[in-house]
């Protein structure tokens, strides 16, 4: 199925992802999103996220389909060129994988490969555009693709809480206009610039999920705060963990501050993304509490 | 060795279209190959219609304080003009746009590498050599060398305070073009189609 045609129904979408192993054995992986991820609309699966290399998205996408999940491939440029995309496209196709994410992918220096070639031959709005582009029976090389050809949901990311939000507006528009179906956000811990960035994104007109990721703990807050783009948890937040540091550990504080995030924002937008980063287990107490 | 290339006649036209422009040419190194006839017809084109306030013929403009020295002769001509054209490899371009910071300023050469030695490039502007110079549409300041993954249509989600994820010395190209497009307003810019790069083109002339 695809994610677009819950967004037509109207339905406040549900996503969330799961990061393959650095290994083969996915037993798991599977058996936790089965478990804690079968009610939802797609599960994500990441590209060698922050460029650390694991099992690939397209085969943990393929064995989650076939638990009956459907999954969300996807795709960086950081790892492969033009040629290798366009294949890794066309073999998801064949396995009747039919939504993607389409990222730039961060850089192999933050990886665990740090000698390894950066290919960004493309990036995430020429490949939503080589999507498009295969979608309508040629490829980016101008050439016929044999048979009937593709057709996919071509979701993007957008930072809503970034810095320089203007410029992530104006890329934003560049992925609507290379065509793009719907957005997922970076994690957002301060819903009023969530809620003042979406009065600026609807005029594209797509379907944006919120982003959010469940606090582990206050340290956790503050290494976001330190290192990660476009992410910004309030000091009050960073109180709030650290007030009782046995409800925190056990997942009940992180999950009470995410539900009131998702419920602030939930009147400006269509539907959730959830970032569970090895807590998917608590994402059926999440869904609860935020009243989904 | 590099050569520099007009871009096609019908970019050019339409950059300088409706414009007052001053125009710059640069002669500077021996190891660049410049379009001289070609440049010198087009410029008299130009200048025929009306709107050119000044042709300068000069060299190492991509040494900053050269160039000021040399710029500074002609204020009142690049006063009176809604924008500079400058013929010169991608160094030379960048340096005129970071000088003149509230002008628009266009690129009319696509620059291209040949094996042997490079022209004068000093200072902090690279040029890439790329032979599709992108600089008229990101003001003057080049996606390609200024962004540690070459993006060209658009930061990505990594910049942390302006800062590049790459580099934390290195502040986000992006967010520089970004600025500098909003300072001349040229934001529309960035509604330009999805670029994709041709990689060809390198060995299509060193060939």
């Amino acid at each position: 199925m695809k994610i677009t045609e819950a967004f037509e129904r109207g339905e406040f979408v549900v996503t969330a992802e799961v990061g393959p192993p650095k290994g083969f054995h996915i037993e798991h992986v599977l058996e936790e999103a089965k478990t804690y991820l079968s009610g939802i609309t797609a599960v994500n699966v990441t590209d060698n996220q922050s460029s650390v290399m694991r099992l690939g998205s397209l085969a943990t996408c393929k064995a989650l389909k076939d638990e009956g999940l459907t999954p969300i491939f996807q795709l960086t440029c950081r790892d492969r060129n033009r040629i290798a995309l366009q294949s890794d496209l066309l073999s998801a196709a064949m396995f009747g994988i039919e939504n993607l994410l389409l990222l730039t992918g961060d850089h192999t220096k933050l990886g665990d490969h740090k000698a390894a070639k950066p290919v960004f031959d493309l990036d995430s709005v020429s490949l939503i555009h080589t999507v498009k582009q295969l979608e309508s029976g040629v490829d980016l090389g101008g050439n016929e693709l044999v048979g009937e050809p593709p057709k996919f949901a071509k979701g993007a990311v957008v930072s809503p809480c970034s810095d320089s939000v203007d410029a992530q507006l104006a890329k934003m528009e560049r992925k609507v206009a290379a065509g793009c179906d719907y957005f997922q956000t970076q994690a957002v811990f301060e819903p009023e610039k969530f809620i003042q960035f979406m009065e600026k994104a609807k005029q594209f007109g797509k379907p944006v999920q919120v982003g959010i990721i469940i606090p582990k703990s206050a340290g956790m807050a503050k290494f976001m705060n330190n290192n990660v783009a476009g992410i910004h948890v309030p000091d009050e937040m960073i109180e709030e963990l650290k007030a009782d540091k046995e409800k925190t550990k056990a997942g009940i504080t992180g999950v009470e501050i995410a539900a009131r995030i998702i419920k602030e924002c939930k009147p400006y937008c269509q539907g959730v993304h959830i970032m569970a980063l090895g807590w998917e287990s608590k994402v059926p107490d999440l869904l609860k509490a935020a009243g989904i | 060795m590099l050569i520099t290339q007009l871009k096609a006649k019908e970019t050019i036209v339409s950059l300088a279209a409706g414009k007052k422009v001053f125009i710059i040419n640069c002669h500077g190194c021996k190891e660049v190959h410049f379009p001289e006839a070609e440049a010198d017809e087009l410029e008299k084109e130009l200048a025929k219609a009306g709107n050119v306030t000044g042709i300068i013929t000069t060299d190492y403009i991509c040494n900053p304080d050269n160039m000021k020295l040399r710029l500074e002769a002609h204020k009142s001509e690049i006063d009176a003009a809604d924008a500079v054209l400058v013929l010169s490899c991608g160094v030379g371009v960048q340096t005129v746009a970071a000088y003149l910071e509230d002008k628009k300023v266009y690129a009319a050469c696509d620059t291209y590498p040949l094996p042997g030695f490079q022209g004068v490039t000093p200072l902090e502007y690279n040029c890439d050599q790329c032979g599709e110079c992108y600089l008229n549409l990101t003001g003057g300041i080049c996606p390609i060398t200024a962004c540690s993954k070459s993006l060209v249509n658009g930061q990505c989600g990594g910049a942390k305070n302006g800062r590049c994820e790459v580099d934390g010395d290195m502040e986000c190209g992006w967010e520089r073009i970004y600025r500098r497009l909003a300072q001349v307003g040229r934001l529309d810019a960035l509604k330009c189609p999805t670029q994709v790069r041709n990689f060809a083109t390198d060995d299509a002339t060193s060939k």
